[in-house]
């Protein structure tokens, strides 16, 4: 359903792809028999933090990059005290799972709304240009599925999540339905001097804002389904101040056993997602050395970062190479929202200690009067 | 708590009043005792193989708490924590601050109180029962839990004196191996059992409070003479499944951890029961609560 203020920014847009064709003017038209003749490649999505197996500089030209996405209603326990929250999902995690295709590429995506669902649902990619993203083309209801392509014309990592229409867009979304896509650039990623950089390992932060009402007593309220959980999850969602922000869809779930694993020396890629509210990673003891705020590729990255912002509604990349081993905390630099509302990660690191970075010269004693 | 000359003045008085118990304090008659008394048991005196509380610096660096053989004389302490219950009748007193407990049926032990709550209902169940009750030392509450007690489950150790990070490393994965599902609902009493002393609910998901302070203490190389002591009675020792230092403020053990740690679930307090002379007591508790309060920023 088109309002009149979607049409107008529709209407903008087409505006502004007339402004961008000079990027794509070295591009031929390219025939459906054309894309036909593409190889195909199909991937196996996994689960946050993780990001399946890819090339990070691409060996050959575009191809057909498939994915299939379920999308799965389900309630699930969102912190330490046990909170359950009627959540929707893409593939079964908070946030969806993180596809990586390279520039040029086509993305074939296979969006399947099972029967159990209660709910239609559908999948607006940033990535993607016309049709609101995707989500004009997508909207399926319980018991279908749909097949969008799109090409990935843009370097960058890109939100990607459900919008189907009018006030059910802010609920998808804070109920769980976003994720990112990480289009890389043909040749890798390169720093501002056009220098290839490289990372050991790649980890995907979904950070999610959630609104669960409470009683008359102060306890979180369940609700027996979506529906039932709707006009009082709304009347939380516009005061605009979420009970929880936290990581891959639960308050310490990137803590302790499910830390993030690194060791001295390897160089991590970070990327958080941010679907709805700004946010402003920091890597506590540790900096970004590259750092792409915005998450778009075709940009020089910023260089020694200590926090960076990450606008609601995008995802962004950080680079860093571990220097000291340790636990180190990684936050959403609003400490409040990181200690008391959830948004803290951890990464255990391996290796050896460097004295010359830190050293306690004097260990904790009385204070010495003279 | 303030520590103010009201206070001193009291003690003075008090421990000149011995005499005279029936005549009262400063001229106040003594209340007459009201509340029922909780059920106790009586713990023999023993001598147990014990870790200090506290932090441990041996060589400048973080070393296992001292342990040492120690002597404590026969005490008696509630059987079961302190109830919901029992510590609303304090509130409706005026003499106690609401509990942050979860809205919960009354037969659990109150749990949402910090140090300074459980002092001021330690107090006031002295009063309105005669006879003196306080919390326990850290070393009373290791005795009573016997079998049960957690004490310094991680060892503080730094395994390699040139990375400090293999123990942050060692640590960190003790505790994310010892975690536990949540399970914060306060459980009606006897839930957990009794130990083998008849002690009631030790361990559960309650953590209980003590009197002992928070040191830091250097060791000399012996491991057992302290060459200095740095002691903050802002924070108090804890003991359950395993112990824990808490601002005395602090009223959710969730919140009052550090950064990184697996942190109680509930606080709570259970009271030791002292002689039943009870100006004796009072006064002695006075001077002993003037003796040990010098630093305590509250």
């Amino acid at each position: 359903m088109f309002t009149r203020r979607q049409a107008l920014l529709g209407a903008a847009a087409a505006t502004m792809v007339a402004g961008a064709l000079p990027k794509l003017a070295s591009a031929a038209p390219v025939t459906e028999a054309e894309i036909a003749a593409l190889p195909r490649q199909k991937i196996t999505l996994v689960a946050p933090p993780f990001v399946h197996a890819h090339d990070q500089v691409a060996t050959s030209g575009p191809k057909v990059v498939e994915f299939t996405m379920p999308i799965e209603e389900k309630k699930v326990v969102i912190d330490d005290e046990g909170t359950e929250f009627q959540a929707m999902t893409f593939n079964g995690s908070m946030p969806g799972p993180m596809m990586v295709v390279h520039e040029g590429d086509y993305v074939e995506l296979t969006l399947i709304n099972p029967d159990t669902n209660s709910m239609p649902h559908n999948i607006d990619f940033h990535a993607a240009t016309g049709a609101l993203g995707g989500g004009a083309l997508t909207l399926i209801n319980p018991g279908e599925q749909v097949k969008l392509r799109f090409k990935a014309t843009r370097s960058g990592t890109f939100v990607y999540h459900c919008a189907p229409e009018g006030a059910m867009i802010p609920w998808h979304v804070v109920s769980g339905m976003s994720g990112t896509i990480m289009v890389l650039p043909r040749e890798g990623l390169k720093n501002e001097k056009g220098e290839a950089l490289r990372y050991d390992k790649v980890f995907y932060i979904g950070e999610n804002d959630f609104y669960v009402p409470r009683d008359e007593e102060g306890n979180y309220k369940t609700y027996e389904s979506h529906g039932e959980s709707y006009a009082d999850t709304v009347q939380v969602m516009r005061g605009l101040i979420p009970t929880h922000v936290v990581f891959n869809g639960a308050k310490g779930a990137l803590t302790g056993d499910n830390a993030m694993k690194s060791k001295v020396g390897e160089t991590v890629l970070i990327v958080h997602s941010q679907a709805n509210r700004d946010t402003r990673p920091h890597l506590i003891g540790g900096h970004g050395d590259y750092v792409w705020e915005e998450g778009k590729f075709a940009n020089p990255p910023a260089k020694d970062l200590e926090t960076w912002f990450i606008r609601g509604g995008s995802a962004g990349a950080a680079l860093y190479t571990f220097l000291q081993p340790g636990v180190y905390a990684y936050v959403n630099h609003n400490l409040i929202e990181a200690v008391e509302l959830g948004a803290t990660a951890h990464f255990v690191v391996e290796g050896e200690w460097n004295d010359d970075l830190m050293k306690q010269v004097v260990a904790p004693s009385p204070i010495t009067t003279n | 708590m303030h520590v103010n000359l009201f206070e001193v003045a009291m003690g003075a008085v008090a421990s000149l009043a011995v005499p005279f118990a029936a005549m009262g304090v400063a001229g106040k008659p003594v209340d007459t005792p009201r509340l029922p008394l909780a059920e106790t048991v009586e713990i023999a005196a023993t001598a147990i193989d014990y870790p200090l509380p506290g932090e441990f610096l041996l060589d400048a660096r973080p070393a296992t708490a001292a342990s040492m053989k120690i002597e404590t004389p026969a005490f008696r302490i509630m059987k079961r924590q302190v109830s919901l219950a029992d510590y609303e009748l304090c509130v409706a007193d005026g003499a106690c601050r609401p509990a942050d407990a979860r809205p919960n049926p009354l037969d659990v032990p109150v749990t949402g109180v910090n140090w300074l709550d459980a002092e001021a209902y330690a107090s006031w169940y002295s009063r309105g029962t005669g006879v003196t009750w306080r919390l326990p030392t850290a070393l009373e509450a290791a005795v009573a839990a016997g079998e049960r007690f957690g004490g310094e489950s991680f060892t503080a150790q730094a395994d390699d004196p040139a990375n400090p990070a293999v123990r942050w490393l060692r640590r960190y994965r003790e505790e994310a191996a010892a975690k536990r599902p949540p399970d914060p609902e306060p459980k009606p009493f006897g839930h957990y059992g009794p130990n083998s002393m008849g002690i009631e609910d030790f361990g559960g998901n309650v953590w209980e409070w003590t009197s002992t302070c928070y040191e830091r203490v250097t060791l000399a190389s012996d491991r057992k003479t302290v060459l200095s002591k740095t002691e903050n009675c802002g924070v108090h020792v804890l003991e359950g499944r395993h112990r824990a230092y808490m601002s005395n403020f602090v009223r959710d053990g969730r919140s009052g951890g550090c950064a990184v740690g697996t942190p109680p679930e509930n606080l709570g307090f259970r009271l030791v029961r002292d002689n039943d002379f009870p100006l004796i007591a009072w006064a002695d508790a006075r001077l002993r609560g003037l003796l040990g309060q010098h630093s305590t920023p509250f």
